[in-house]
């Protein structure tokens, strides 16, 4: 089972956790103060960029039947697509910029250039996701439906496909969260399914029509002879839109030391509680400036998710002040290059394909879910004992805090240590078994010589007795 | 039929711009079907701000000093502006400072349709604005907005407003900056040739203090049937309604419009009411520019046209669930925006850092509770 209760998970007090949530609403205020004219200016010449890029490239694309000019003009408009999703059309519909009070730069508004309609991605994302941050199912971006992404799912026959289907979300990825949304948004409305013409389903049929006819009607009937060459351009430039959009979500969320949460978690959760589920949940990636643009500034996914509705060009700041507290509360902070991170989530989902019985860890313990239960017996100190003081450790030789990140090293180095354990015990065995049989066979050996023996001596007595027979025989016959 | 259902298919990417019904739409929704998501609109004002009727938008080309505390902004307004507006109508005006757009209404001051040859006969609109001790904007606006500056703009509205024909008989009570709407209409009267009987009471606290002087006496001299008169409350103190009877006998036969504060628009409708004239009286009022006052107050949901009384710590979406308005909701704790509606006037406070809402923006019901009294676009 994931984690069911943060608070021992975390090894923090519940006053730990209040002021760590009070300096995370600190962290929050002091980015709310200083918001103003340069961080307006920043999005304003984003989209500025945006629009220019797409325009370059969709010009370019004219020319599409040149090589040189469809490479280029993909290039842009992949780029610009990439851009438009990632840091408007994602941070836009969270809310970032809302204070800027700009009727057209607002999350009530704002229309991206994908399949799925903002508003059903706004309320399937912006809710369900961002309250319920990998709380088992209720947020329903855990996999997405389609994917196991924790042992605590019930593993079905179905998932034995997960590496195709991973493959097929990944390259139309747009189109997996249209679909899933538009689902969300109807169950969270209680639309009925039979009803055919409801709001959500004219909604998403409007949208639909609207993308596909761009890309794939109207832009290429617009480049007249070049018609072909634009729409694989369009659909390239899609193509490397998903791709990137899939891997920066994954990153974000399933790989290791991403922690699940299970419902009752989320019983009674004060919102300093919510704060460290959304720091324990998400993972971030390494990324320069470049590439935390591109990915909307969702390297910084732990960031986020603490501040879904704060400035993404303000996270680098934020992320450096979220690090001290992680030092402080001693918590882990999950981070790692794009490619590492990417890996691990490809291992999750490729493990998870697999039933239960061939996987070796539980969802108590395995790298990408884990629980308190974890740590029974290992780091947890009787909880009784330590009840009414502070059972957050200090460290009598260093000073230093001792929390969940301690303990997380403290179970891995124990369970390196039992398997190591382990290995000397069976090759003790191994030796032990294999003693044996050498003394075994030794005594095989012996007791073969002394059969061999015994038929040598035997058939010795006998060719005597033969002889002395033969001897008697020679005799009568002589006399 | 055919053709109409064809032209509204056309248009229908783009039927949420300003300029509605306009042949402009036709080919704005036809090239929208490229540029979806977005408008050409989009596109184009990022060449020139002006090019958009996605939001009404102008450029400040005029800032006329008119009192020590007050100033002109003539104002050219872009794509799908209607300058068929009322003489009286206010206008929302949106001004970006620090990053931020702060929005505003106030009166216009121009007649409908009007140009200044100094200007090059471009159709222009203009406001007046007075800079209040505590308005942060209006401050802002006075003490040094430039010219060329980009503002946003709402389509005029109110029904503050003088027919056309004006009636036979006109008084008009007005005081500070309450002169506003009725200097439109006193040029809309100019300008048509059409001033009826009108008797303009203005009230400032000193002759320095009033706004268009030069203007007033400049009507008076042109047209006889205009009678200006200034009442300085620094030397004769408040003007008593109780001398309109010695001083215009006739004001019980007069349309009359006016326009101040609020305590003088309580006296007037008073004194109108009692006179048996409520009919004929026309008050507008200004909304007064000051920062949130008080906690808690009357929330009243302007669509469902329920209101409840709350506390300062209860959220706007409680109190609207408490009355059984359909709230939208998500998180219910600040997060998603799914709760976001338009506060139509007064004022809110995000009770999680206290930071003021005002008419025009758009507030997260969840974590937003009544400063005063307001009322929300539900
Ligand atoms: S309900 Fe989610 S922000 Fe208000």
């Amino acid at each position: 089972m994931a984690i069911t209760d943060i608070q021992t998970f975390s090894h923090l007090t519940a006053a730990d956790i209040e002021t760590l949530g009070q300096e995370l609403d600190t962290i929050r205020r002091s980015v709310e103060l200083s918001r103003g004219e340069r961080d307006a200016k920043y999005i304003r010449r984003t989209i500025a960029a945006q629009r220019g890029l797409e325009v370059a490239g969709r010009a370019v694309l004219f020319g599409s039947r040149n090589r040189w000019a469809w490479l280029a003009g993909t290039a842009l408009l992949s780029v610009a697509k990439i851009i438009e999703n990632m840091e408007l059309g994602h941070n836009i519909s969270h809310g970032q910029w809302d204070w800027m009070n700009d009727p057209e730069i607002h999350s009530s508004t704002w229309e991206w250039d994908q399949t799925g309609p903002s508003s059903q991605w706004r309320r399937a994302h912006n809710y369900s996701h961002h309250t319920y941050t990998n709380v088992l199912g209720k947020d329903e971006d855990l996999g997405f439906g389609i994917l196991r992404m924790t042992r605590d799912e019930q593993w079905r026959p179905i998932h034995l496909v997960q590496p195709l289907a991973n493959l097929l979300l990944a390259a139309t990825f747009e189109w997996g969260i249209a679909l899933h949304d538009w689902a969300i948004e109807k169950e969270l409305t209680g639309t009925p399914k039979s009803e055919l013409l409801s709001a959500p389903n004219r909604e998403f049929a409007r949208k639909i029509a609207r993308q596909v006819s761009k890309d794939f009607l109207l832009y290429p009937a617009l480049t007249g002879p070049a018609w072909k060459s634009t729409l694989k351009a369009n659909a390239t430039a899609n193509l490397v839109r998903n791709l990137w959009a899939y891997a920066v979500i994954f990153c974000g969320h399933f790989p290791d030391g991403a922690e699940k949460f299970t419902i009752e978690q989320l019983e009674d959760e004060t919102q300093a509680e919510w704060y460290l589920r959304q720091m324990l949940g998400s993972a971030n990636f390494k990324a320069g400036p470049a590439m935390a643009f591109m990915s909307g500034n969702l390297c910084y996914q732990i960031e986020h998710h603490l501040f879904p509705d704060l400035p993404s060009n303000r996270y680098p700041e934020i992320a450096a002040r979220v690090r001290e507290l992680c030092d402080k509360y001693d918590l882990p902070y999950t981070t790692g290059s794009l490619g590492k991170q990417y890996l691990l989530a490809f291992r999750t989902i490729h493990k998870l394909a697999l039933p239960d019985r061939f996987l070796k860890r539980t969802a108590d313990d395995a790298p990408e879910t884990s629980s308190e239960r974890k740590f029974a017996g290992i780091t947890l100190p009787n909880t009784e004992r330590w009840a009414d003081n502070n059972w957050l450790l200090t460290d009598p030789e260093t000073g230093q805090r001792r929390g969940l990140r301690s303990a997380l090293h403290e179970a891995k180095v124990v369970l390196e240590e039992k398997a190591r354990h382990e290995k000397e015990v069976l090759r003790e065995a191994k030796r032990a078994l294999k003693e044996k049989a050498r003394q075994e066979k030794e005594l095989l050996r012996e007791a073969k010589i002394a059969l061999q023996e015994k038929a040598r001596v035997e058939q010795a007595a006998l060719r005597r007795k033969t002889v002395r027979e033969k001897g008697f025989r020679v005799r009568l016959r002589r006399a | 039929m055919v053709f109409k259902n064809v032209r509204d298919w056309l248009e229908a990417p783009a039927a949420s711009v300003a300029e509605r019904g306009g042949r402009l739409n036709v080919l704005r929704g036809a090239v929208a079907r490229v540029t979806t998501p977005l408008l050409p609109d989009d596109y184009l004002h990022l060449a020139n701000p002006l090019w958009s009727a996605r939001e009404l938008r102008g450029r400040i080309v005029d800032v006329r000093k008119e009192t020590a505390d007050s100033a002109t902004l003539v104002i050219k307004p872009g794509w799908g502006f209607d300058f068929k507006f009322q003489p009286g109508q206010y206008i929302g005006i949106g001004l970006l400072v620090d990053g931020r757009w702060h929005w505003r209404s106030y009166s216009l001051t121009c007649p409908p349709d009007w140009n200044a040859p100094e200007h090059g006969g471009k159709r222009l609109i203009s406001i007046a604005v007075k800079a209040m001790p505590e308005g942060f904007l209006s401050s802002h606006i006075v003490g040094g907005v430039k010219p060329g500056t980009i503002v946003r703009l709402q389509a005029p509205q109110g029904g503050f407003v003088l027919p056309y024909p004006p009636p036979a008989k006109v008084l008009f009570l007005t005081a500070g900056s309450g002169i506003t709407p009725v200097m439109s209409m006193l040029r809309a009267m100019d300008r048509r040739g059409l001033v009826s009987d009108v008797v303009h009471l203005h009230s400032a606290r000193t002759a320095e203090d009033v706004m268009f002087g030069d203007e007033l006496r400049a009507l008076h001299d042109r047209h006889p049937s205009f009678q200006s008169h200034l009442h300085l409350t620094g030397e004769q103190g408040k003007f008593a309604l109780a001398d309109l009877d010695a001083k215009f006998p006739d004001w019980r036969e007069r349309d009359t419009w006016a326009c101040g504060p609020a305590a003088m628009l309580d006296e007037i409708e008073q004194h109108w009411r009692a006179a048996g004239l409520a009919e004929r009286l026309h008050v507008e009022r200004f909304e007064i520019e000051r920062s949130a006052i008080g906690e808690g107050g009357t929330v009243s949901f302007g669509k469902s046209g329920r209101s409840v009384e709350v506390d300062g710590a209860t959220s706007l979406l409680e109190a609207g669930e408490s009355v059984g308005v359909q709230m939208p909701f998500g998180c219910r704790m600040g997060i998603c925006q799914t709760c976001v509606v338009t506060l139509s006037s007064g004022h809110a406070r995000d009770l999680r850092n206290g930071d003021e809402r005002r008419e025009g923006d758009k507030v997260q019901t969840c974590i937003s509770a009544a400063a005063g009294d307001c009322t929300l676009d539900v």
